[in-house]
Protein backbone atom coordinates (compact mmCIF):
# COMPACT_ATOMS: atom_id res chain seq x y z
CA UNK A 1 0.00 0.00 0.00
CA UNK A 2 1.07 3.37 -0.76
CA UNK A 3 0.40 6.35 0.69
CA UNK A 4 -2.07 7.81 -2.35
CA UNK A 5 -3.59 4.91 -1.94
CA UNK A 6 -4.53 5.14 1.42
CA UNK A 7 -5.53 9.03 0.74
CA UNK A 8 -7.83 7.97 -2.08
CA UNK A 9 -9.36 5.35 0.23
CA UNK A 10 -10.08 7.90 2.75
CA UNK A 11 -11.76 10.48 0.24
CA UNK A 12 -13.78 7.55 -1.15
CA UNK A 13 -14.61 6.41 2.82
CA UNK A 14 -15.22 10.22 3.77
CA UNK A 15 -12.61 9.73 6.68
CA UNK A 16 -10.21 12.12 7.58
CA UNK A 17 -6.64 10.75 8.27
CA UNK A 18 -3.82 13.32 9.33
CA UNK A 19 -0.60 13.34 8.44
CA UNK A 20 0.69 12.50 11.77
CA UNK A 21 -1.22 9.05 11.86
CA UNK A 22 -1.20 8.51 7.52
CA UNK A 23 1.85 6.12 7.70
CA UNK A 24 0.78 4.47 10.73
CA UNK A 25 -2.59 3.35 9.09
CA UNK A 26 -0.89 3.02 5.79
CA UNK A 27 1.65 0.29 7.83
CA UNK A 28 -1.32 -1.44 9.46
CA UNK A 29 -3.74 -1.68 6.22
CA UNK A 30 -0.64 -3.28 4.70
CA UNK A 31 -0.29 -5.96 7.63
CA UNK A 32 -4.18 -6.67 7.36
CA UNK A 33 -3.31 -7.20 3.47
CA UNK A 34 -0.62 -9.21 4.11
CA UNK A 35 -2.82 -11.50 5.78
CA UNK A 36 -5.62 -11.34 3.19
CA UNK A 37 -2.35 -12.85 0.78
CA UNK A 38 -1.90 -15.74 3.15
CA UNK A 39 -5.41 -16.81 3.05
CA UNK A 40 -5.56 -16.20 -0.58
CA UNK A 41 -3.03 -19.35 -0.89
CA UNK A 42 -5.30 -21.72 0.86
CA UNK A 43 -6.59 -24.31 -2.14
CA UNK A 44 -10.51 -23.48 -2.78
CA UNK A 45 -10.92 -24.94 -5.80
CA UNK A 46 -14.06 -26.46 -5.83
CA UNK A 47 -15.47 -24.39 -3.47
CA UNK A 48 -18.67 -22.22 -3.59
CA UNK A 49 -17.83 -18.71 -2.57
CA UNK A 50 -19.97 -17.64 0.47
CA UNK A 51 -22.43 -14.65 0.04
CA UNK A 52 -22.85 -14.48 3.45
CA UNK A 53 -21.18 -16.55 7.00
CA UNK A 54 -24.40 -17.78 8.16
CA UNK A 55 -25.83 -20.86 6.21
CA UNK A 56 -29.28 -19.56 5.55
CA UNK A 57 -31.84 -18.32 2.79
CA UNK A 58 -33.42 -14.83 3.18
CA UNK A 59 -36.77 -14.93 4.49
CA UNK A 60 -39.47 -12.83 2.65
CA UNK A 61 -41.80 -10.49 4.02
CA UNK A 62 -45.07 -9.60 1.84
CA UNK A 63 -45.80 -6.82 0.18
CA UNK A 64 -47.85 -4.48 2.80
CA UNK A 65 -47.37 -1.01 4.16
CA UNK A 66 -46.66 -1.21 7.92
CA UNK A 67 -45.07 1.86 8.40
CA UNK A 68 -46.58 4.98 9.09
CA UNK A 69 -45.79 8.72 8.72
CA UNK A 70 -43.44 9.44 11.44
CA UNK A 71 -41.55 12.31 9.44
CA UNK A 72 -42.33 15.09 12.62
CA UNK A 73 -40.47 13.10 15.09
CA UNK A 74 -37.62 12.25 12.76
CA UNK A 75 -37.32 15.89 11.65
CA UNK A 76 -37.20 16.60 15.47
CA UNK A 77 -33.57 14.96 15.50
CA UNK A 78 -32.32 16.69 12.37
CA UNK A 79 -30.18 19.44 12.70
CA UNK A 80 -31.98 21.20 9.94
CA UNK A 81 -35.44 20.58 8.57
CA UNK A 82 -38.11 22.93 6.53
CA UNK A 83 -41.50 22.40 4.83
CA UNK A 84 -40.93 18.41 5.23
CA UNK A 85 -37.61 17.93 3.98
CA UNK A 86 -34.35 17.26 5.38
CA UNK A 87 -31.74 20.54 4.77
CA UNK A 88 -28.46 19.51 4.52
CA UNK A 89 -25.55 21.46 3.40
CA UNK A 90 -25.76 22.08 -1.09
CA UNK A 91 -23.46 19.21 -2.29
CA UNK A 92 -24.35 19.16 -6.41
CA UNK A 93 -22.15 16.94 -7.96
CA UNK A 94 -22.71 15.36 -10.96
CA UNK A 95 -24.92 12.08 -9.63
CA UNK A 96 -27.23 14.79 -8.48
CA UNK A 97 -27.37 16.23 -11.91
CA UNK A 98 -29.02 12.60 -13.01
CA UNK A 99 -31.25 12.57 -10.18
CA UNK A 100 -31.23 9.08 -9.71
CA UNK A 101 -29.58 5.96 -8.80
CA UNK A 102 -26.55 4.89 -11.35
CA UNK B 1 -16.32 7.37 -44.23
CA UNK B 2 -19.62 4.87 -43.68
CA UNK B 3 -20.06 4.92 -39.92
CA UNK B 4 -22.33 2.19 -38.00
CA UNK B 5 -23.34 3.50 -34.63
CA UNK B 6 -23.89 0.42 -31.81
CA UNK B 7 -26.25 1.33 -28.81
CA UNK B 8 -26.94 -0.54 -25.34
CA UNK B 9 -29.42 0.36 -22.84
CA UNK B 10 -29.71 0.39 -18.77
CA UNK B 11 -33.28 0.48 -18.26
CA UNK B 12 -34.26 1.64 -14.44
CA UNK B 13 -38.17 -0.01 -14.15
CA UNK B 14 -40.06 1.15 -11.14
CA UNK B 15 -41.96 -1.67 -9.41
CA UNK B 16 -45.15 -1.00 -8.61
CA UNK B 17 -45.30 -2.44 -5.28
CA UNK B 18 -47.54 -1.29 -2.10
CA UNK B 19 -44.17 -0.87 0.40
CA UNK B 20 -40.25 -0.11 -0.31
CA UNK B 21 -38.42 -3.02 -1.14
CA UNK B 22 -36.57 -2.92 2.40
CA UNK B 23 -39.17 -1.62 4.36
CA UNK B 24 -42.82 -1.32 5.24
CA UNK B 25 -43.24 2.34 3.89
CA UNK B 26 -45.57 3.23 1.28
CA UNK B 27 -44.39 3.85 -2.21
CA UNK B 28 -46.95 5.95 -3.45
CA UNK B 29 -45.97 8.95 -5.66
CA UNK B 30 -47.14 12.40 -4.58
CA UNK B 31 -47.30 11.98 -1.18
CA UNK B 32 -46.02 14.90 1.23
CA UNK B 33 -42.06 15.06 1.23
CA UNK B 34 -40.40 12.06 3.51
CA UNK B 35 -44.09 10.62 5.51
CA UNK B 36 -43.08 7.96 3.17
CA UNK B 37 -39.53 7.79 4.75
CA UNK B 38 -39.22 5.30 7.57
CA UNK B 39 -36.30 4.59 9.83
CA UNK B 40 -34.69 2.05 7.57
CA UNK B 41 -35.53 4.15 4.21
CA UNK B 42 -33.49 6.89 6.98
CA UNK B 43 -30.67 4.59 7.45
CA UNK B 44 -31.72 5.17 11.45
CA UNK B 45 -28.66 3.14 13.44
CA UNK B 46 -29.92 -0.12 14.33
CA UNK B 47 -32.61 -0.95 11.77
CA UNK B 48 -31.78 -3.77 9.07
CA UNK B 49 -33.47 -4.49 6.13
CA UNK B 50 -36.71 -6.98 5.19
CA UNK B 51 -37.01 -8.17 1.82
CA UNK B 52 -40.00 -7.79 -0.31
CA UNK B 53 -41.48 -10.98 -1.42
CA UNK B 54 -43.57 -8.68 -4.09
CA UNK B 55 -40.39 -7.13 -5.80
CA UNK B 56 -38.90 -10.67 -6.37
CA UNK B 57 -42.24 -12.09 -8.04
CA UNK B 58 -42.11 -9.30 -10.31
CA UNK B 59 -38.88 -9.41 -11.64
CA UNK B 60 -39.06 -12.95 -12.11
CA UNK B 61 -42.15 -12.10 -13.85
CA UNK B 62 -40.33 -9.90 -16.24
CA UNK B 63 -37.03 -12.11 -16.54
CA UNK B 64 -39.94 -15.06 -17.62
CA UNK B 65 -41.45 -12.49 -19.95
CA UNK B 66 -37.98 -11.81 -21.73
CA UNK B 67 -37.79 -15.49 -22.04
CA UNK B 68 -34.22 -15.62 -19.46
CA UNK B 69 -32.75 -17.47 -17.07
CA UNK B 70 -33.24 -16.93 -12.96
CA UNK B 71 -31.49 -17.13 -10.95
CA UNK B 72 -32.48 -19.60 -8.05
CA UNK B 73 -30.26 -17.92 -5.75
CA UNK B 74 -29.49 -14.41 -6.07
CA UNK B 75 -27.11 -12.07 -3.71
CA UNK B 76 -27.70 -8.50 -3.03
CA UNK B 77 -24.23 -6.05 -2.53
CA UNK B 78 -23.50 -2.77 -1.54
CA UNK B 79 -22.14 0.19 -4.08
CA UNK B 80 -20.69 2.58 -1.58
CA UNK B 81 -20.90 6.40 -2.56
CA UNK B 82 -22.16 9.40 -0.46
CA UNK B 83 -24.57 11.48 -1.59
CA UNK B 84 -27.49 12.87 0.52
CA UNK B 85 -30.24 11.50 -1.13
CA UNK B 86 -28.66 8.10 -0.15
CA UNK B 87 -28.57 7.78 3.81
CA UNK B 88 -27.07 4.75 4.38
CA UNK B 89 -23.93 5.96 2.39
CA UNK B 90 -24.86 2.43 -0.05
CA UNK B 91 -26.75 1.79 -1.80
CA UNK B 92 -28.25 -2.18 -2.06
CA UNK B 93 -28.10 -3.58 -5.33
CA UNK B 94 -27.03 -6.71 -7.13
CA UNK B 95 -23.91 -7.14 -9.31
CA UNK B 96 -22.31 -11.24 -9.27
CA UNK B 97 -25.57 -12.70 -8.59
CA UNK B 98 -28.52 -10.92 -10.56
CA UNK B 99 -32.01 -12.18 -10.29
CA UNK B 100 -32.42 -12.27 -14.11
CA UNK B 101 -29.57 -13.36 -16.52
CA UNK B 102 -29.53 -13.89 -20.03
CA UNK B 103 -32.73 -12.78 -22.29
CA UNK B 104 -33.90 -10.93 -25.37
CA UNK B 105 -37.11 -8.62 -26.70
CA UNK B 106 -37.37 -9.14 -30.12
CA UNK B 107 -38.63 -5.65 -31.84
CA UNK B 108 -40.93 -4.62 -34.91
CA UNK B 109 -39.09 -1.93 -37.27
CA UNK B 110 -40.48 0.04 -39.59
CA UNK B 111 -41.02 -1.92 -42.73
CA UNK B 112 -42.31 -4.85 -41.19
CA UNK B 113 -39.15 -6.00 -39.84
CA UNK B 114 -38.20 -7.45 -37.05
CA UNK B 115 -34.67 -7.46 -34.59
CA UNK B 116 -33.95 -9.73 -31.85
CA UNK B 117 -32.15 -7.51 -29.23
CA UNK B 118 -30.40 -9.25 -25.89
CA UNK B 119 -30.56 -8.88 -22.48
CA UNK B 120 -27.37 -9.01 -20.37
CA UNK B 121 -29.25 -9.40 -17.13
CA UNK B 122 -31.62 -7.43 -14.97
CA UNK B 123 -31.05 -6.89 -11.22
CA UNK B 124 -33.02 -5.58 -8.07
CA UNK B 125 -31.79 -2.44 -6.23
CA UNK B 126 -33.67 0.07 -4.68
CA UNK B 127 -33.94 3.75 -5.78
CA UNK B 128 -32.38 6.56 -3.82
CA UNK B 129 -34.62 10.20 -2.39
CA UNK B 130 -34.23 13.20 -4.39
CA UNK B 131 -32.57 16.30 -3.52
CA UNK B 132 -34.08 19.95 -4.17
CA UNK B 133 -31.81 23.00 -4.72
CA UNK B 134 -33.85 26.23 -4.53
CA UNK B 135 -34.62 28.27 -2.15
CA UNK B 136 -33.30 26.95 1.66
CA UNK B 137 -30.79 30.07 2.60
CA UNK B 138 -28.00 27.76 0.83
CA UNK B 139 -29.06 24.70 1.89
CA UNK B 140 -30.70 21.75 -0.22
CA UNK B 141 -34.00 19.79 0.97
CA UNK B 142 -33.70 16.20 0.60
CA UNK B 143 -36.98 14.49 -0.07
CA UNK B 144 -36.42 10.62 1.12
CA UNK B 145 -39.72 9.22 -0.09
CA UNK B 146 -38.82 7.64 -3.06
CA UNK B 147 -35.78 5.83 -0.93
CA UNK B 148 -36.13 2.83 -1.13
CA UNK B 149 -38.69 2.35 -4.00
CA UNK B 150 -37.97 -1.40 -5.51
CA UNK B 151 -36.16 -0.96 -9.12
CA UNK B 152 -35.24 -3.23 -11.70
CA UNK B 153 -32.22 -2.85 -14.05
CA UNK B 154 -32.29 -4.27 -16.97
CA UNK B 155 -29.11 -4.02 -19.38
CA UNK B 156 -28.89 -4.91 -23.16
CA UNK B 157 -26.18 -5.82 -25.28
CA UNK B 158 -25.13 -3.71 -27.49
CA UNK B 159 -27.39 -4.97 -30.35
CA UNK B 160 -29.15 -1.58 -31.40
CA UNK B 161 -27.92 0.17 -34.50
CA UNK B 162 -29.74 3.14 -34.90
CA UNK B 163 -32.22 5.08 -32.27
CA UNK B 164 -34.98 4.01 -34.34
CA UNK B 165 -33.71 0.36 -33.13
CA UNK B 166 -33.24 1.83 -29.83
CA UNK B 167 -36.64 3.51 -29.38
CA UNK B 168 -38.63 0.46 -30.30
CA UNK B 169 -36.36 -1.60 -27.76
CA UNK B 170 -37.26 0.59 -24.89
CA UNK B 171 -41.28 1.15 -26.20
CA UNK B 172 -41.25 -3.29 -26.29
CA UNK B 173 -39.55 -2.88 -22.33
CA UNK B 174 -42.15 -0.42 -21.18
CA UNK B 175 -44.87 -2.61 -23.15
CA UNK B 176 -43.84 -5.78 -21.70
CA UNK B 177 -43.50 -4.14 -18.08
CA UNK B 178 -46.72 -2.23 -18.32
CA UNK B 179 -48.58 -5.63 -19.98
CA UNK B 180 -47.22 -7.74 -16.76
CA UNK B 181 -48.78 -4.62 -14.29
CA UNK B 182 -45.53 -4.92 -12.44
CA UNK B 183 -44.61 -0.68 -13.41
CA UNK B 184 -47.23 1.78 -13.65
CA UNK B 185 -45.42 2.91 -16.99
CA UNK B 186 -45.43 6.58 -16.10
CA UNK B 187 -42.33 7.75 -17.34
CA UNK B 188 -43.21 11.81 -16.62
CA UNK B 189 -43.01 10.74 -12.91
CA UNK B 190 -39.67 8.40 -13.60
CA UNK B 191 -41.17 4.99 -13.51
CA UNK B 192 -38.91 4.19 -16.26
CA UNK B 193 -35.88 5.72 -16.81
CA UNK B 194 -33.08 5.21 -19.65
CA UNK B 195 -29.62 5.34 -19.94
CA UNK B 196 -28.24 4.81 -23.39
CA UNK B 197 -24.52 3.50 -24.20
CA UNK B 198 -23.36 4.87 -27.93
CA UNK B 199 -20.31 4.03 -29.77
CA UNK B 200 -19.76 4.67 -33.16
CA UNK B 201 -17.48 2.60 -35.95
CA UNK B 202 -16.32 2.71 -39.29
CA UNK B 203 -18.80 -0.17 -40.94
CA UNK B 204 -17.01 -3.51 -41.01
CA UNK B 205 -14.94 -3.09 -38.16
CA UNK B 206 -15.41 -5.67 -35.46
CA UNK B 207 -13.80 -3.71 -32.50
CA UNK B 208 -16.55 -1.33 -30.52
CA UNK B 209 -15.72 2.51 -30.63
CA UNK B 210 -15.46 4.06 -27.61
CA UNK B 211 -18.23 4.88 -25.59
CA UNK B 212 -20.23 7.64 -24.00
CA UNK B 213 -23.43 7.17 -21.68
CA UNK B 214 -25.90 9.39 -21.85
CA UNK B 215 -28.02 9.34 -18.72
CA UNK B 216 -31.51 9.25 -17.14
CA UNK B 217 -33.73 9.79 -20.58
CA UNK B 218 -37.58 9.77 -19.11
CA UNK B 219 -39.59 10.02 -22.97
CA UNK B 220 -38.95 7.85 -25.87
CA UNK B 221 -38.68 11.11 -27.67
CA UNK B 222 -35.88 11.89 -25.95
CA UNK B 223 -34.12 9.10 -26.52
CA UNK B 224 -34.42 9.37 -30.04
CA UNK B 225 -33.17 12.83 -30.06
CA UNK B 226 -30.59 12.21 -27.65
CA UNK B 227 -28.42 9.13 -29.89
CA UNK B 228 -29.31 11.36 -32.89
CA UNK B 229 -27.50 14.02 -31.34
CA UNK B 230 -24.79 11.99 -29.58
CA UNK B 231 -23.55 9.83 -32.84
CA UNK B 232 -23.57 13.03 -35.18
CA UNK B 233 -21.17 14.63 -32.03
CA UNK B 234 -18.76 11.57 -32.37
CA UNK B 235 -18.54 11.39 -35.74
CA UNK B 236 -17.50 15.17 -35.96
CA UNK B 237 -15.41 14.51 -33.83
CA UNK B 238 -13.33 11.88 -35.11
CA UNK B 239 -13.88 13.16 -38.48
CA UNK B 240 -12.36 16.40 -37.20
CA UNK B 241 -9.10 14.43 -35.63
CA UNK B 242 -10.08 14.13 -32.34
CA UNK B 243 -11.21 11.09 -30.28
CA UNK B 244 -14.24 10.34 -28.23
CA UNK B 245 -13.74 10.45 -24.44
CA UNK B 246 -15.47 7.60 -22.11
CA UNK B 247 -18.35 9.84 -20.54
CA UNK B 248 -21.15 10.78 -19.11
CA UNK B 249 -23.83 13.26 -20.42
CA UNK B 250 -26.54 14.85 -19.55
CA UNK B 251 -29.26 15.65 -22.32
CA UNK B 252 -31.70 18.79 -21.95
CA UNK B 253 -34.49 17.95 -24.08
CA UNK B 254 -35.54 21.78 -23.57
CA UNK B 255 -32.62 23.17 -25.55
CA UNK B 256 -32.10 20.17 -27.09
CA UNK B 257 -28.53 20.61 -26.23
CA UNK B 258 -26.13 17.70 -24.18
CA UNK B 259 -22.86 18.22 -21.87
CA UNK B 260 -20.60 15.88 -20.24
CA UNK B 261 -21.34 15.11 -16.66
CA UNK B 262 -17.81 13.29 -15.99
CA UNK B 263 -15.04 11.68 -17.30
CA UNK B 264 -13.76 7.91 -16.49
CA UNK B 265 -10.94 9.00 -14.45
CA UNK B 266 -13.37 11.09 -12.57
CA UNK B 267 -15.79 7.89 -11.86
CA UNK B 268 -16.39 6.41 -8.76
CA UNK B 269 -14.88 3.35 -7.60
CA UNK B 270 -18.16 2.05 -6.03
CA UNK B 271 -16.31 -0.53 -3.41
CA UNK B 272 -18.99 -3.39 -4.03
CA UNK B 273 -19.10 -6.05 -1.34
CA UNK B 274 -21.77 -8.45 -0.65
CA UNK B 275 -24.32 -7.29 1.84
CA UNK B 276 -24.08 -8.68 5.52
CA UNK B 277 -27.16 -7.36 6.41
CA UNK B 278 -29.21 -9.39 3.57
CA UNK B 279 -29.00 -13.34 3.41
CA UNK B 280 -28.71 -14.58 0.08
CA UNK B 281 -32.37 -15.43 -1.37
CA UNK B 282 -33.33 -18.79 -2.84
CA UNK B 283 -36.15 -18.98 -5.03
CA UNK B 284 -37.64 -22.72 -5.19
CA UNK B 285 -38.84 -24.13 -8.77
CA UNK B 286 -42.39 -24.21 -7.72
CA UNK B 287 -42.44 -20.63 -6.84
CA UNK B 288 -41.21 -19.96 -10.78
CA UNK B 289 -43.50 -22.34 -11.88
CA UNK B 290 -46.28 -20.75 -10.21
CA UNK B 291 -45.89 -17.23 -11.48
CA UNK B 292 -44.93 -18.90 -14.66
CA UNK B 293 -48.26 -19.94 -15.17
CA UNK B 294 -50.36 -16.99 -13.99
CA UNK B 295 -48.08 -14.40 -16.23
CA UNK B 296 -50.56 -12.01 -17.75
CA UNK B 297 -50.81 -12.05 -21.67
CA UNK B 298 -47.80 -10.38 -23.42
CA UNK B 299 -47.55 -7.78 -25.99
CA UNK B 300 -46.62 -10.31 -28.86
CA UNK B 301 -49.62 -12.59 -27.92
CA UNK B 302 -51.90 -9.71 -27.59
CA UNK B 303 -50.85 -7.87 -31.05
CA UNK B 304 -51.92 -11.41 -33.02
CA UNK B 305 -54.97 -11.61 -31.14
CA UNK B 306 -55.83 -8.54 -32.14
CA UNK B 307 -55.44 -9.24 -35.79
CA UNK B 308 -56.79 -12.82 -35.70
CA UNK B 309 -60.09 -11.62 -33.32
CA UNK B 310 -60.84 -8.41 -34.58
CA UNK B 311 -59.63 -8.17 -37.49
CA UNK B 312 -57.08 -5.35 -37.21
CA UNK B 313 -54.11 -4.79 -39.98
CA UNK B 314 -50.75 -5.40 -38.03
CA UNK B 315 -50.17 -2.02 -38.05
CA UNK B 316 -53.31 -1.17 -35.57
CA UNK B 317 -52.91 -4.08 -33.75
CA UNK B 318 -49.37 -3.24 -32.89
CA UNK B 319 -50.54 0.46 -32.00
CA UNK B 320 -53.83 -0.45 -30.00
CA UNK B 321 -51.75 -3.39 -27.98
CA UNK B 322 -48.69 -1.90 -26.81
CA UNK B 323 -49.95 -0.63 -23.84
CA UNK B 324 -52.06 -2.23 -21.60
CA UNK B 325 -54.64 0.16 -20.59
CA UNK B 326 -54.63 1.09 -23.91
CA UNK B 327 -55.81 -2.13 -24.90
CA UNK B 328 -58.05 -3.04 -22.33
CA UNK B 329 -59.75 0.33 -23.28
CA UNK B 330 -60.02 -1.16 -27.07
CA UNK B 331 -61.44 -4.10 -26.00
CA UNK B 332 -63.72 -2.37 -23.72
CA UNK B 333 -64.62 -0.40 -26.38
CA UNK B 334 -65.62 -2.91 -29.09
CA UNK B 335 -67.40 -4.54 -26.30
CA UNK B 336 -69.17 -1.61 -25.86
CA UNK B 337 -70.03 -0.52 -29.61
CA UNK B 338 -69.61 -3.85 -31.31
CA UNK B 339 -67.36 -2.48 -34.18
CA UNK B 340 -63.80 -2.52 -33.85
CA UNK B 341 -62.60 -1.09 -37.41
CA UNK B 342 -64.66 2.03 -35.82
CA UNK B 343 -62.67 1.49 -32.33
CA UNK B 344 -59.54 1.11 -33.49
CA UNK B 345 -60.06 4.42 -35.46
CA UNK B 346 -61.53 6.49 -32.71
CA UNK B 347 -58.73 5.47 -30.53
CA UNK B 348 -56.26 6.36 -32.94
CA UNK B 349 -57.98 9.14 -34.06
CA UNK B 350 -59.82 11.65 -31.92
CA UNK B 351 -58.73 10.15 -28.82
CA UNK B 352 -55.24 9.51 -29.26
CA UNK B 353 -55.47 13.27 -30.15
CA UNK B 354 -56.89 14.75 -27.40
CA UNK B 355 -54.97 12.64 -25.49
CA UNK B 356 -51.89 14.13 -26.85
CA UNK B 357 -53.25 17.50 -26.37
CA UNK B 358 -53.90 17.17 -22.51
CA UNK B 359 -50.57 15.50 -22.13
CA UNK B 360 -53.04 12.20 -20.53
CA UNK B 361 -52.34 8.72 -20.51
CA UNK B 362 -55.47 6.76 -21.62
CA UNK B 363 -56.10 5.40 -17.91
CA UNK B 364 -56.88 8.91 -17.21
CA UNK B 365 -59.12 9.59 -19.74
CA UNK B 366 -62.22 11.81 -19.32
CA UNK B 367 -64.39 9.90 -21.32
CA UNK B 368 -65.14 6.13 -20.44
CA UNK B 369 -64.89 3.40 -23.34
CA UNK B 370 -68.73 2.62 -21.97
CA UNK B 371 -69.14 6.71 -22.89
CA UNK B 372 -67.26 6.39 -25.90
CA UNK B 373 -68.96 3.11 -27.14
CA UNK B 374 -72.50 5.06 -26.83
CA UNK B 375 -71.79 7.34 -29.27
CA UNK B 376 -70.09 5.34 -31.83
CA UNK B 377 -73.27 3.35 -31.55
CA UNK B 378 -75.45 6.39 -32.67
CA UNK B 379 -73.19 6.52 -35.75
CA UNK B 380 -73.71 3.47 -36.72
CA UNK B 381 -77.40 3.68 -36.29
CA UNK B 382 -77.48 7.32 -38.25
CA UNK B 383 -78.45 9.01 -35.26
CA UNK B 384 -76.32 11.35 -35.76
CA UNK B 385 -73.24 11.87 -38.72
CA UNK B 386 -69.58 11.41 -38.07
CA UNK B 387 -68.77 15.00 -38.06
CA UNK B 388 -71.38 15.51 -35.27
CA UNK B 389 -70.08 12.78 -33.44
CA UNK B 390 -67.08 14.43 -33.17
CA UNK B 391 -68.64 18.03 -31.92
CA UNK B 392 -70.64 15.33 -29.47
CA UNK B 393 -66.69 13.60 -28.07
CA UNK B 394 -65.90 17.39 -27.66
CA UNK B 395 -68.14 18.30 -25.30
CA UNK B 396 -68.02 14.54 -23.73
CA UNK B 397 -64.27 15.09 -22.89
CA UNK B 398 -65.17 18.85 -21.56
CA UNK B 399 -68.17 17.96 -19.27
CA UNK B 400 -68.78 14.35 -19.47
CA UNK B 401 -72.49 13.17 -19.85
CA UNK B 402 -73.49 9.66 -22.24
CA UNK B 403 -74.20 10.51 -25.86
CA UNK B 404 -77.55 10.09 -26.01
CA UNK B 405 -78.33 12.84 -23.34
CA UNK B 406 -75.65 15.03 -25.22
CA UNK B 407 -77.61 14.09 -28.39
CA UNK B 408 -81.32 15.13 -27.20
CA UNK B 409 -79.45 18.41 -25.10
CA UNK B 410 -77.92 19.77 -28.55
CA UNK B 411 -80.54 18.89 -30.70
CA UNK B 412 -78.12 16.78 -32.95
CA UNK B 413 -80.17 13.92 -33.81
CA UNK B 414 -80.10 13.85 -37.52
CA UNK B 415 -82.60 14.30 -39.77
CA UNK B 416 -83.68 11.15 -41.75
CA UNK B 417 -87.55 11.40 -42.08
CA UNK B 418 -88.09 11.32 -45.71
CA UNK B 419 -91.26 13.89 -45.56
CA UNK B 420 -88.58 16.30 -43.92
CA UNK B 421 -86.36 16.19 -45.93
CA UNK B 422 -88.48 16.23 -49.26
CA UNK B 423 -89.82 19.15 -48.02
CA UNK B 424 -86.55 20.84 -47.32
CA UNK B 425 -85.35 19.52 -50.90
CA UNK B 426 -88.60 20.98 -52.77
CA UNK B 427 -87.69 24.70 -50.89
CA UNK B 428 -84.04 24.89 -51.77
CA UNK B 429 -85.14 24.12 -55.27
CA UNK B 430 -88.21 26.37 -55.64
CA UNK B 431 -85.62 29.60 -54.61
CA UNK B 432 -82.55 28.27 -56.63
CA UNK B 433 -84.46 27.81 -60.26
CA UNK B 434 -81.05 29.32 -61.69
CA UNK B 435 -79.24 26.58 -60.10
CA UNK B 436 -81.62 24.19 -60.77
CA UNK B 437 -81.55 24.88 -64.75
CA UNK B 438 -77.93 24.90 -64.99
CA UNK B 439 -77.91 21.06 -63.44
CA UNK B 440 -80.23 19.83 -65.46
CA UNK B 441 -78.66 20.96 -68.63
CA UNK B 442 -75.35 20.45 -67.58
CA UNK B 443 -72.93 17.45 -68.86
CA UNK B 444 -74.12 14.67 -66.39
CA UNK B 445 -69.99 14.51 -66.19
CA UNK B 446 -70.50 17.71 -63.92
CA UNK B 447 -73.28 17.33 -61.90
CA UNK B 448 -72.23 15.30 -58.76
CA UNK B 449 -70.24 18.38 -58.56
CA UNK B 450 -73.24 20.64 -58.65
CA UNK B 451 -75.03 18.59 -56.31
CA UNK B 452 -72.62 20.02 -53.68
CA UNK B 453 -74.55 23.61 -53.46
CA UNK B 454 -78.15 21.93 -52.85
CA UNK B 455 -76.36 19.43 -50.20
CA UNK B 456 -75.00 22.85 -48.76
CA UNK B 457 -77.95 24.78 -48.94
CA UNK B 458 -80.05 22.25 -46.93
CA UNK B 459 -77.63 21.70 -44.78
CA UNK B 460 -77.67 24.93 -44.11
CA UNK B 461 -81.39 24.87 -43.62
CA UNK B 462 -81.18 21.31 -41.44
CA UNK B 463 -78.48 22.97 -39.20
CA UNK B 464 -76.14 20.45 -40.66
CA UNK B 465 -78.38 17.75 -39.55
CA UNK B 466 -79.85 16.32 -42.32
CA UNK B 467 -78.97 12.39 -42.96
CA UNK B 468 -76.32 12.80 -46.06
CA UNK B 469 -77.15 9.25 -47.47
CA UNK B 470 -81.09 10.04 -47.40
CA UNK B 471 -80.51 13.70 -48.82
CA UNK B 472 -78.37 12.62 -51.80
CA UNK B 473 -80.68 10.37 -52.88
CA UNK B 474 -83.86 12.68 -52.60
CA UNK B 475 -81.46 15.26 -54.26
CA UNK B 476 -80.69 13.65 -57.15
CA UNK B 477 -84.48 12.36 -57.79
CA UNK B 478 -85.77 15.61 -57.49
CA UNK B 479 -82.66 17.50 -59.90
CA UNK B 480 -83.33 14.66 -62.78
CA UNK B 481 -84.07 16.10 -65.98
CA UNK B 482 -87.88 16.27 -66.57
CA UNK B 483 -87.40 16.85 -70.31
CA UNK B 484 -85.29 13.23 -70.95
Amino acid sequence: MERADIEKLAELARIEITDATIDEVTRSITEVLQLVDQLQTADTQGVEPMAHPLDAVQRLRSDTVTETDQHAAFQNLAPAAEAGLYLVPKVIDQSDLIGTVE
Amino acid sequence: MEWETVIGLEVHIQLATQSKIFSGAATAFGAAPNTQACAVDLAMPGTLPVANEAAFRYAVMFGLAVDAEIATTSVFERKNYFYPDLPKGYQTTQLAKPIVGRGHVDVQLAGGDSKRIRIHHAHLEEDAGKSLHEDFHGMSGIDLNRAGTPLIEVVTEPDMRSAEEAVACARKLHSIATSLGICDGDMSQGSMRFDVNISVRPRGDKTLGTRTETKNLNSFRFIEEAIKLEVARQIDLIEDGGRVVQETRLYDGDSKTARSMRSKEEANDYRYFPCPDLLPVVLEADYIDAIAKQLPELPDARQSRFVNEYGLSTYDAAALSSDAAGAAFFEALVAACGDAKQAANWLMGEVSARLNADERHIKDSPVSAAQLGGLIARVLDNTISGKMAKQVFEVMWKDGGDADTIIANQGLQQVSDTAALEAMVDAVIADSAKQVDNYRNADPAKRPKMLGYFVGQIMKASKGQANPQILNKILLKKLEPKNK
